[in-house]
């Protein structure tokens, strides 16, 4: 990795937590756990990745079988993560 | 990369911010996880855009078995399961970061015998260690919630200077792995060590300060993710890591203080346990 590709991509790190930091204000008792559930989901996106090393080689090697461990695991995070979250939030919806 | 890979990663990206922002506020939570799920679904498609052919049948395979699992498991389980749930979905987000680093370190090391240059090694290091932690923390804080491991604080002699040492064992691992790429042995030792720790960290801590934990381990594996990207040169990895790294980080300062705890005390574990279970 160059040092300017290094330099850009600490500028997105640092952008994007300080986001994350001012996105959560004043959140409600009740929103925590579907947030922490939903947010939990997102870091599923571990998923591009895992794609991306299955893809390395196109025969048997470790490294491959590694990736597709982690495609197996990351989806079900996501999948899983977003299908909870939904039932939460529905659940307090009928509850109003 | 092509062009159009790299809009749908920005427009993956804006739909987490959204989602994230929307997910805060109580009449507009569901579609705030919803605009964030269709996120992920087009950062996925055009991630799956990019593979090569051959590999395509085995990516489908595996996403294909990972639905159905995290769909059985989402719709099999009672509500009053949640945080326990959550719990193991991270722990399982948690070791697939795991998991793609230490490929990729393999494909390089061991396989291609190409080097890794010393910032992308730090990178994987970093993402074995957390990701390797919030594997095993998240399991300890399921098995904690599930009742098969007892709630009550699990403390023994000095454990604070054995993670101590353990914390300076990593380091040292790190730091000959990214050395000597050749010989595989320094970063199977990083994985043992990080999954250990994780055990080691979460034990001390009451079952009442579970959901804190969790929402501690979530923030753990979006940072994991963000290593990832570091490691992967990826920005879609690094700003949804980022995210939720960041925001699980007040997520659980806020669910601290609505606990009337201060996360030193939780994180110590058996020091805080009278005042657990008079406050939670």
């Amino acid at each position: 990795m160059t040092t300017e590709s290094l330099i850009i991509l600490f500028y997105i790190l640092v952008l994007a937590s300080y986001l994350g930091f001012e996105l959560i204000t004043k959140v409600p008792p009740t929103l925590h756990t579907p947030l922490m559930s939903g947010s939990n989901a997102i870091s599923g996106i571990t998923m591009v990745g895992a794609i991306l090393a299955c893809n390395e080689l196109g025969y048997s090697t470790f490294s491959k079988w590694l990736g597709m461990l982690a495609l197996v695991l990351a989806t079900i995070n996501v999948v899983g993560g977003y299908t909870v979250t939904d039932r939460m939030l529905k659940m307090f919806k009928k509850k109003k | 990369m092509n062009i159009y890979i790299q809009i749908a990663y920005l427009v993956a990206s804006i739909l987490f911010i959204i989602g994230i922002k929307k997910m805060g506020k109580t009449k507009e939570a569901r579609s705030g996880n919803q605009l964030s799920s269709l996120g992920m679904l087009i950062a996925v498609l055009a991630t799956v855009v990019q593979v090569e052919a051959v590999s395509l049948v085995e990516i489908l395979i595996c996403v294909v078995i990972g639905s159905a699992i995290g769909l059985f498991i989402a719709f099999k389980i009672e509500m009053t399961q949640m945080p326990e749930m959550v719990a193991l979905f991270n722990g399982f987000g948690g070791l697939g970061s795991l998991a793609v680093a230490l490929s990729y370190y393999w494909l390089n090391s061991q396989e291609l015998n190409a080097n890794i240059d010393a910032i992308t090694g730090t990178s994987t290091a970093l993402s074995i260690f957390i990701g390797g932690l919030t594997f095993t923390g998240s399991i300890i804080a399921f098995l904690k919630l599930n009742g098969k491991i007892s709630g009550k604080p699990i403390t023994f002699g000095g454990q604070h200077l054995i993670n101590l040492i353990l914390l300076l064992l990593v380091i040292v691992a790190s730091v000959f792995a990214v050395m000597y790429q050749a010989d595989s042995t320094y970063v199977f030792a990083l994985v043992a060590l990080a999954l250990l720790l994780g055990i080691l960290t979460v034990l001390p801590i009451g079952g009442a300060d579970m959901p804190v934990v969790i929402s501690l381990l979530n923030s753990y594996s979006g940072m994991a993710a963000c290593a990832t990207g570091f490691v992967l040169n990826n920005n879609v990895l690094i700003v949804s890591g980022a995210l939720v790294g960041a925001s699980g980080i007040i997520l659980t300062q806020i669910m601290c203080k609505a606990m009337n705890r201060s996360l030193i005390n939780v994180l110590l574990g058996g020091f805080g346990q009278t005042v657990s279970t008079d406050g939670g």
